[in-house]
């Protein structure tokens, strides 16, 4: 029985950790704003499926164009990249104007549930205009990268099988991998970053040493949805076909990542959600095979909430969170 | 010549009034205290001069200009900073961080440079880190820049708020009960600390104080709330020998008693 789990080991790694840098990012979202308004907002797991059906739509105005096969898919993927998380980083910071700010000193339980208002919105608006423009609201992109490169992993350990990757891999990491440094970079150096760190300590005083709340708060919801629907570009990408309704389930596990990993937590958040993503894609191609077939691949999301809450029996505050003493 | 004028300051909350048409002129330069009984409207004076709560009615000048009406943030960018009753840090960041934090209006990088992390920006973050360790210097806390400020003792936290207080470069500063739970020896640290401030940085600074003997011995002009309204304002010594202000501490049988 280990042995066939370390059969499938090598592929089970490189999917996991695919999906888990699209968890990741999504999750950083999250746990941003959770960070400076202690606000869960719902409607970023639709910011995301957005971004996805934008990025797509650009790319299929490219084809249409022709544009696709004359220029190199990675300046197609890159200009795509910016144009979509220019547009999703306003709407973000449209939704926090109009739904968030006016509720900001109502009780939480209030703007959470806006929150949710706001998601089932975008789902029909994107599934409106979808269809609409295409007739049927799942929608399938240009490929872009589907060179499928194999991975020898058998000549490293007798015991791996042989595992391929569609070349888009290669890229949903690599600017994933970038836009998490530069995010990390931004809150931790930079005077924006510092003042949105400030902000999410205590809004008031921060507002008395000279920084513009209001500004630092549209900030924090612009580069969380930027980042949100970047990914979904990249989600497109990687796995072609899209769909209204990706970003509810999507949405949940990338705000399980971000309670895993400390909610508030940047860096908890990046960690989060690629321990999530291996987790899910490990328990997708193992249970059965632990289970002899009695459990399918599809209870991987049960397998990754039990983590969850495993975790959080045992460590409340997440696995990089701090613990919270109040002092009297 | 005056840099901070109230004029008929008024604060309601419902039916509480909190401060009471209060009149104050504060000259350039100097040291004035307000003092009080508990619940006399001190904080919530403050509270309106940097812009937390906007007034009933009445108005403040900084230098001839009102400042009613606008945001925190805003009144602390045209001069006036202030530190807190009850200390409020950014406890999870370091305490050079703090510092760096109160710089922000003074640092000039825009977003779009930010973001970029231009040459410029570059060198403007690096100077404002010498800044704020500079400021970490004058207090005193260098040795502890890197702490995060919630390690810190209790005397040290109350620096520390000053220094970031002076990180926005104010004209003004508002020091909540700076010596509030000191000991004697950090107490005349801090006096010290406070005529320095006056003497080598410009400032006029107004401050709120239960130590009377802090207050007595620091200030040039005392005003004295109680119950929301101005019932006394003066020199020190035209303070401590006024009867309305014996009152207002000990009460009318204890002032008869006294005098």
């Amino acid at each position: 029985m280990i042995e066939q789990v370390l059969h499938t080991l090598p592929q089970v790694l490189i999917d996991g950790l695919a999906l888990g840098a699209v968890y990741a990012i999504v999750a950083l979202g999250y746990t941003m704003v959770y960070g400076i308004l202690e606000l869960i907002n719902f409607a970023h797991g639709e910011i995301f499926m957005t971004g996805a059906f934008v990025g797509t739509a650009i790319l299929l105005t490219f084809s249409g164009l022709g544009w696709i096969t004359s220029m190199p898919a990675i300046i197609t993927l890159v200009l795509v990249l910016i144009v979509t998380s220019v547009l999703t980083g306003l709407l973000g910071m449209g939704i926090e104007r109009v739904a968030y700010r006016p509720l900001r000193n109502a009780p939480k339980l209030i703007t959470l549930i806006t929150a949710i208002g706001i998601s089932f919105l975008l789902q029909d608006l994107v599934r409106f205009i979808t269809e609409l423009k295409n007739g049927n609201y799942i929608l399938t992109g240009p490929n872009l990268f589907n060179k499928q490169i194999g991975i020898e992993a058998s000549s490293i350990l007798s015991v791996f099988n042989d595992a391929s990757v569609k070349s888009s891999f290669f890229i949903v990491l690599g600017v994933a991998i970038v836009m998490m440094i530069t995010l990390d970079f931004f809150v931790n150096r930079t005077k924006w970053g510092m003042a949105m760190r400030a902000v999410a300590q205590d809004r008031e005083t921060a507002a008395l040493m000279t920084v513009n709340v209001n500004k630092v708060i549209a900030l924090t919801f612009f580069i969380g949805s930027a980042l949100g629907g970047a990914t979904g570009v990249l989600f497109a990408v990687q796995y072609g076909t899209i769909d209204p309704y990706i970003g509810f389930i999507l949405g949940l596990k990338a705000f399980t990542a971000a309670v895993l990993g400390g909610i508030g937590n940047i860096r908890g958040a990046m960690f989060g959600g690629i321990l999530i993503g291996l987790l899910e894609m490990f328990a997708a191609a193992n249970l059965p095979i632990v289970s002899h077939g009695v459990l399918g691949a599809e209870y991987k999301d049960v397998f990754a909430f039990a983590i969850l809450i495993i975790v959080l029996i045992f460590k409340p505050e997440g696995l990089f969170g701090k613990v919270t003493v109040e002092k009297v | 010549m005056s840099i901070l004028t109230v004029k008929n300051l008024t604060k309601q909350f419902g039916g509480l009034v909190a401060n009471s048409n209060i009149d104050m002129d504060v000259e350039k330069g100097s040291i004035t205290a307000v003092i009080g009984p508990n619940g006399a409207g001190k904080t919530t004076f403050f509270n309106m001069v940097t812009g937390v709560y906007q007034p009933t009615s009445g108005d403040i000048l900084l230098n001839g200009e009102s400042i009613v009406g606008l945001k925190p943030h805003q009144v602390t960018r045209k001069g006036i900073a202030r530190t807190f009753q009850n200390i409020r840090l950014f406890g999870a960041i370091t305490v050079l961080e703090n510092v760096m934090v109160g710089m922000h209006t003074h640092l000039h990088g825009g977003l779009f440079s930010t973001i970029f992390n231009l040459p410029h920006v570059r060198k403007e973050e690096k100077e404002a880190r010498k800044e704020a360790y500079r400021l970490l210097e004058y207090v005193g806390l260098e040795s502890l820049f890197n702490e995060e400020a919630q390690n810190l003792p209790y005397g040290a936290q109350r620096k520390l708020e000053i220094a970031r207080a002076l990180a926005t470069q104010p004209k003004v500063l508002l020091l909540d009960e700076p010596a509030a739970g000191m000991n004697p020896k950090e107490t005349s640290e801090l006096t010290k600390l406070i005529y320095n401030m006056r003497e080598e940085l410009d400032l006029t600074i107004i401050l709120i104080e239960h130590d009377m003997k802090l207050v007595m011995e620091i200030s040039e002009h005392i005003v004295v709330l109680d119950h929301g309204e101005k019932i006394a304002e003066g020199t020190p010594d035209e303070i401590r020998n006024n009867q309305k202000v014996i009152e207002a501490y000990l009460g009318k049988g204890a002032a008869a008693t006294a005098s």
